[in-house]
C-alpha cells in the first residue's frame, strides 16, 4: 500500500495547527469588532432622509427647543416625531418655494405622512421609555450624541444591550445634577444644559457639563462624582438592584 | 465515524442555526408611526374617527376647554385653574418652547422665526399693545387652540392645562413690559441689579441686560 501522507503533510499539519491557534481568535475578534463597528451599528453614520432636515440649523442656529417638535418626550415612551403640520407651522410662511421642502408640502397637501428613515431603533423585544430617562435628568446628548451639531442626523450611540447596561448596572457613574440650577427638577435640567450651551458656548460650561454637551460622556469614575451620583439615586428613588433585571427592558 | 453519527452532528448543527433568526427583532406588531402595507395611507397609526371621545374625557366645561362662556371670551381664568407661581413658571417653560420661536422671549413678536421672515403677510403678534393688553384671557387661549392668521393651531402640541399656564405667563409678560416705576421699591431695584445670572437659569428666569439697564436708569 502506498504512503497516505506525503512528506509535505508535516508542514501542512504544523501550519494547520498554527492557523487554528491564530485563525480562530482572529475570526472571533473580527466578528466581535465588526458587530461593534459603525458598519453594523451605524453610529456616527449620517442617514439620508427624504428631506435633508438639519438639527444643527433648527436647534443651534434658530434656538428651537427639542420639545417644539418632539412633544411627547417628557410624558411618553415615544419621543414623538413631528407631524407635517408642525413643519408647516413655520414653513407655510418661510422657504415656501424651496425644492428641498417639496416632500413636506406634498405631504401636507395630500395628507400622507413623510416616510422618514429611522435613525435610532432597538429590537422590538426591547421596551424603551423616554419619559423615565428624562425624569431622571439624563441629557438628550448622553444617548443621542451632539444633536445640535448634526446637519444630517446620525446615531449617537450603538444602543446595543452592552451599552445600555453600562448605566443600568452603575447609574451613579452617569447621573448628573446641574449645580447652577439645582432648584429645577431633573426634567427641567435636561433641557437647561442646552440653553446654557447656547448662552455660554462650549468653553463657558463647567468641566463636568462640557463632556455631557459633546455627547461623548462615558460615565465618571471619580470619587466625588460617584458620591454625588449615589446621592441622586437616593434622591430620585431609583431601585438600582432592579435596574438591570431582564424584565425592566424586556417585559 | 459511522454514517449515523455524521448525520446526527449535521442535524444538531442545522438545529443550532435555527437560533440565528431575527423574528423577534421585527415582530408582527406596529409601533408608533410605523409604516403599514395594510392601510391605504401607508401608516399604521389610525386617525381617530371624527367626534371620538375617550371615556371620561367629554369636554363639557366650555370655560376650561374653549376659553369662552355664554358666547364671550373669558375675562378671568376658569374655575379649574389656580393662578399661582407654579402655574406661571410652567407657563414660562411652555411659552419658551412653543411660542418664543416667533413671539420672542419677551412676547414682543421679535422671535428668531419672525426675524427669519414670518412677517410676509403681517407681523407676528406683539403682546405689548393696547389692543392685546385689554384682550380677555379667553382670546389667548382660543388663539393657542385654534390658531390665528398665519399661526397654526397648537392644540395637538400644548394641552389645555398648559395653554392656561401660557396665558398666565403672557399676562405676566405684559405686566413686566408695561410696569410703572411706582410698582417697585428701591430695594427691589437694588436686589435685581445685584442678582448674578446663575448659569442656565439666567436664560429661563433672569432678566436680560437690556431690562437691567432700563431699571438702572430710572
Amino acid at each position: 500500500m502506498a504512503q497516505i501522507f506525503r512528506p509535505s503533510a508535516n508542514s501542512v499539519a504544523k501550519l494547520s495547527l498554527l492557523s487554528f491557534v491564530i485563525g480562530v481568535p482572529t475570526v472571533w475578534l473580527a466578528i466581535a469588532g465588526l458587530s461593534r463597528s459603525p458598519a453594523n451599528t451605524k453610529v456616527d453614520v449620517p442617514l439620508n432622509q427624504p428631506v435633508p432636515f438639519s438639527h444643527q440649523h433648527h436647534t443651534w442656529e434658530l434656538g428651537i427647543d427639542c420639545r417644539y417638535c418632539h412633544t411627547t418626550v417628557e410624558k411618553s415612551a415615544f419621543a414623538g416625531l413631528p407631524s407635517t403640520e408642525t413643519c408647516m407651522s413655520c414653513h407655510s410662511q418661510i422657504w415656501t418655494n424651496s425644492p428641498m421642502l417639496e416632500p413636506v408640502r406634498q405631504s401636507y397637501e395630500t395628507n400622507t405622512p413623510i416616510k422618514w428613515n429611522l435613525v435610532n431603533k432597538v429590537p422590538q423585544f426591547v421596551f424603551f421609555n423616554h419619559s423615565i430617562h428624562i425624569a431622571r435628568g439624563l441629557n438628550c446628548n448622553i444617548c443621542h450624541g451632539p444633536v445640535n451639531e448634526m446637519q444630517i442626523t446620525w446615531k449617537g450611540n450603538s444602543f446595543q444591550m452592552a451599552w445600555c447596561l453600562q448605566c443600568h448596572r452603575a447609574p451613579e457613574r452617569y447621573l448628573h445634577e446641574n449645580k447652577t440650577a439645582n432648584t429645577q427638577t431633573p426634567r427641567q435640567q435636561v433641557f437647561n444644559l442646552y440653553w446654557e450651551l447656547q448662552e455660554h458656548g462650549i468653553k463657558g460650561l463647567p468641566e463636568d457639563e462640557k463632556v455631557l454637551a459633546t455627547g461623548k460622556f462615558e460615565g465618571s469614575d471619580e470619587a466625588a462624582d460617584l458620591e454625588a451620583g449615589k446621592e441622586l439615586i437616593k434622591k430620585y428613588g431609583i431601585h438600582v438592584q432592579q435596574l438591570a433585571d431582564c424584565s425592566v427592558c424586556h417585559h | 465515524m459511522t454514517k449515523q453519527n455524521k448525520l446526527a452532528i449535521l442535524g444538531f448543527g442545522v438545529l443550532a442555526l435555527g437560533g440565528c433568526n431575527t423574528d423577534m427583532w421585527r415582530q408582527p406588531k406596529q409601533e408608533p408611526l410605523d409604516e403599514s402595507q395594510f392601510y391605504a395611507d401607508g401608516a399604521a397609526n389610525r386617525p381617530l374617527v371624527p367626534g371620538t371621545i375617550a371615556r371620561g374625557h367629554l369636554r363639557e366645561d366650555d370655560a376650561y376647554f374653549v376659553g369662552a362662556a355664554n358666547g364671550k371670551w373669558l375675562d378671568g381664568f376658569p374655575a379649574g385653574i389656580k393662578v399661582n407661581r407654579d402655574l406661571v413658571l410652567r407657563g414660562q417653560e411652555r411659552f419658551n418652547i412653543y411660542c418664543s420661536p416667533c413671539h420672542g422671549r419677551l412676547g414682543d413678536g421679535n422671535g428668531m422665526i419672525a426675524q427669519r421672515g414670518f412677517t410676509l403677510k403681517r407681523p407676528v403678534g406683539n403682546y405689548h399693545t393696547d389692543r392685546l393688553r385689554k384682550m380677555p384671557v379667553g382670546h389667548f387661549y382660543d388663539v393657542i387652540t385654534n390658531g390665528y392668521g398665519a399661526m397654526f393651531s397648537y392644540a395637538a402640541r400644548v394641552e389645555p392645562q398648559d395653554r392656561w399656564a401660557i396665558v398666565a405667563y403672557i399676562r405676566a409678560l405684559q405686566l413686566s413690559q408695561y410696569a410703572n416705576p411706582a410698582d417697585v421699591t428701591p430695594e427691589d431695584v437694588q436686589k435685581a441689579l445685584d442678582a448674578k445670572p446663575a448659569g442656565g437659569s439666567a436664560t429661563m428666569t433672569g432678566m436680560t441686560n437690556d431690562s437691567k439697564t432700563r431699571l438702572a436708569q430710572k
